[in-house]
């Protein structure tokens, strides 16, 4: 604090207001540049909505269409791993909350100790999802790549999940169809765990700035703007858990 | 807008972090559970509604829309306007169009 007021003052006297060294010129008050910082970022997010939302919307349409490959599809999905991830991506949503709060009272140590949980809660999340991923190399379930339209064509070929569901063998044309599911699930996870990678990497360099003592001086602005968007990447999480694992279930 | 009165920034307590954590894991717990119980066209019906309760506690609470001033609050119901009148003018379409027939 006693550089700040000391770089404020050094300025020439009497050219503007005495503001924090982190308030722009352009700006009124901090409060006015906190506002107009925190609209910005809801615009970006409301971007972010329109793009996630045109995959949901092709999820929709395509689910309808294709409805009998879309579920045996989403059969093939764990509900224990995706439930396992939705509560990691909750606790790190809190973390992450936790964080602003202590930026706000200006706690260094706990400010670092929420920041690196949340760190290390959104690396947990990409390790399970690298376990399901795996599994889906593993059974041929990789569009493109490495598919077969085997486990459709014969459900009972794959014990696990037939033992669960008894799906029923689906025509050829059809069958080839939950390729689409499979297409979309990895569009729609995959851009999901490039949001949190591009949020964990931010998180590094937030912990080195913090370290610092970049957040704890009363600027508080890129911590609860960084939030948004992980809360935000978490919201996409918490609509393609259900959509993509649970909802098939009975069907 | 420099003589308008300031307000200050809300500083949301971890008691209500706490809490809101609490519930977005009971309903976590829910879903999951209601998918085991068959409600036919019902499950999707209960999942999607629990994941609105469950997106709106986060938006506001952990993205302090609720504290927030009245142009963020306005950005994100017009944001989600938007949003469902792009979805719903293309699910017109598609359904106007071929639906059943494809």
């Amino acid at each position: 604090m006693s550089d700040s007021t000391a770089i404020a003052h050094g300025a020439e006297a009497g050219a503007h207001h005495e503001h924090p060294p982190y308030q722009r010129h352009h700006f009124e008050t901090v409060n006015q540049q906190f506002d107009a910082t925190n609209f910005a970022m809801w615009l970006f997010l409301l971007t972010e909505i329109m793009f996630f939302g045109g995959l949901f919307t092709a999820y929709l349409i395509l689910r309808n269409w294709y409805y009998p490959a879309f579920v045996e599809g989403s059969h093939q999905l764990s509900i224990f791993w995706g439930t396992a991830n939705t509560t990691v991506l909750i606790i790190s949503s809190f973390t992450m909350a936790m964080s602003v709060w202590n930026a706000q009272m200006r706690r260094k140590s706990a400010l670092l100790l929420c920041l690196v949980l949340t760190f290390i809660l959104g690396l947990v999340f990409l390790g399970i999802k690298g376990i399901e991923w795996h599994e889906k190399w593993v059974k041929f379930h990789v569009p493109g790549l490495h598919y077969s339209d085997q486990t459709f064509l014969n459900p009972a070929s794959d014990h696990e999940v037939y033992a669960e569901y008894h799906d029923k063998p689906l025509a050829p044309d059809m069958a080839s169809k939950a390729q689409q599911y499979f297409f979309l699930y990895f569009a729609m996870t995959g851009m999901h765990a490039l949001h949190m990678v591009i949020g964990i990497c931010i998180l590094g360099f937030m912990i080195v700035r913090a370290k610092a003592g970049a957040y704890t001086s009363g600027h508080v602005t890129f911590v609860e703007n960084f939030g948004l968007y992980w809360h935000f990447v978490d919201i996409v999480w918490i609509f393609l858990f259900p959509l993509l694992y649970l909802i098939s279930r009975h069907q | 807008m420099s003589d308008s009165p300031e307000h200050e920034q809300h500083i949301v307590s971890p008691k209500v972090y706490v809490a809101i954590l609490l519930a977005l894991l009971t309903l976590t717990a829910t879903t999951v559970a209601a998918s085991y119980v068959e409600m036919y066209v019902f499950n999707a019906v209960v999942a999607l509604a629990i994941a609105v309760i469950k997106a709106s506690l986060v938006v506001l609470f952990f993205m302090h829309v609720k504290y927030s001033p009245r142009l963020t609050k306005l950005t994100v119901v017009s944001g989600l306007f938007v949003f469902l009148c792009l979805i719903s003018m293309t699910l017109a379409d598609y359904v106007s169009r071929a639906w059943g027939r494809w």
